[in-house]
């Protein structure tokens, strides 16, 4: 009876102390980094930077294999804090002029006429943004849709349009932050500051 | 060599785990809907297996049958497993991330399968030794890796094919699961042939 509880004992206490010893031998580091990339993406998961979701990205970026100006929903703001983060230059979002110019909110409208019911609108929605069920008509939840196009690729009857938001009392937000690419600071002033104040001294 | 061979074959097919002697249901039912997720979790059943096997001998060997306290074996065998498994795991995850990924969260859950336990308990019954004992719960896990792989694919086709409602989902599985069975019976004759 004794000799039992004690081999029990005795084996518990070791393979709790082998596990405790490997859990501080073999910690896997997770990279500061990455969690920091993945925390200033706007996690909408749309996969629009071809990796399959934004903590993937970020890894990514980390390991120097993607660039950090690949995702449209995050935009200028998000391009220009992972690159003070990362202390690099800041880049213009990737695709080209069309995608540099912000053409303002968007929204995802379903036609609700020529719905069928689907649900393929469903799945492909990152943010849970429409409501339907099968066979019944869907609709797009305007307040969480992140306008990141993904539902218009499945749809089979093609009635998903994207649609610019009205600017009116309920949608107008402030201005997002002047960012340093679109509008360099006005070096010359700047100088022009510090001579002045250069003599004062 | 043989007899080793004899071994192998009579645990994956003419006693099979899973369909034979009965253990591991819930892995076979639980997780063969994909073919994907059924060959991970028959990768991590082998590796624990395998591991369980050989790790339960030599408690059972070197520890409870000197003290002559083999009536704790099922409790140590739990614990030897659940420890063994955490620690493949700890490694694993350190040493090759790439594994991790394809093993990531089957390994902690295996640890709890009856099939594991069933190894080792019939590892002791049957007298088995260190050599006999691994390849016993290689076998067992390749067994139950086929059956695995084979079940998952028959689901896949049943999922595209137009089954009664009131057989849909869980009913039919069962139903393919037990003639899957009844034809792993034919292998019985299998044993004397050799």
């Amino acid at each position: 009876m004794i000799s039992a509880i004690i081999a029990l004992a005795l084996l518990a206490a070791f393979f709790g102390l082998v596990l405790g010893f490997s859990a501080i031998i073999f910690k896997v580091e997770a990279s500061p980094v990455v969690e920091q990339i993945d925390k200033l993406l706007p996690q909408t998961q749309c996969a629009q930077c071809t990796y399959a979701g934004c903590r993937p990205y970020a890894e990514a970026i980390a390991e120097g294999e993607a660039e950090i100006n690949m995702c449209p929903p995050g935009g200028q703001q998000t391009i220009q804090a992972i690159a003070d983060l990362l202390d690099v230059e800041a880049l213009p979002l990737a695709g080209g002029e069309e995608a540099q110019e912000e053409p303002g909110p968007i929204l995802a409208i379903i036609d609700e006429q020529t719905c069928i019911g689907c649900t393929l609108c469903i799945q492909a929605c990152p943010v849970d943004a429409i409501l339907g069920a099968a066979k019944q008509m869907h609709t797009v939840i305007a307040a969480e849709c992140t306008g990141c196009e993904l539902c218009v690729e499945p749809c089979p009857v093609d009635c998903i349009d994207m649609v610019g938001v009205e600017e009116n009392i309920k949608t107008w937000k402030w201005p997002k932050p002047v960012n340093h690419i679109n509008h360099p600071l006005p070096l010359g002033n700047f100088e022009l500051i510090s001579e002045k104040t250069a003599g004062s001294f | 060599m043989t007899e080793y061979f004899l071994l192998l074959v009579s645990t994956i097919l003419v006693n099979n785990f899973v369909l034979v002697k009965f253990l591991g249901l819930c892995p076979f039912m639980g997780s063969s809907r994909k073919l994907e997720v059924a060959t991970g979790m028959a990768l991590a059943t082998t590796f624990v297996l395998t591991l369980a096997s050989a790790s339960s001998y030599l408690v059972n060997t070197y520890i409870l049958v000197p003290l002559e306290v083999e009536f704790l074996r099922t409790i140590a065998f739990i614990l030897v497993i659940a420890a063994v498994v955490n620690f493949t795991e700890m490694v694993v995850h350190k040493t090759s991330p790439m594994l991790y990924q394809v093993l990531g969260m089957f390994l902690p859950l295996i640890t709890t399968n009856c099939a594991v336990l069933g190894v080792a308990l019939l590892n002791v019954q049957t007298g088995y030794g260190f050599f006999e004992s691994v390849l016993f719960g290689f076998g067992a896990a390749l067994g139950f890796s086929m059956v695995m792989v084979l079940f998952a694919a028959l689901r896949e086709r049943l999922a595209a094919s137009d089954v009664p409602e009131i057989f849909q989902g869980a009913p039919i599985a069962l139903i393919t699961a037990g003639i899957m069975s009844i034809a792993f019976l034919g292998f019985a004759g299998l044993d004397k042939g050799l």
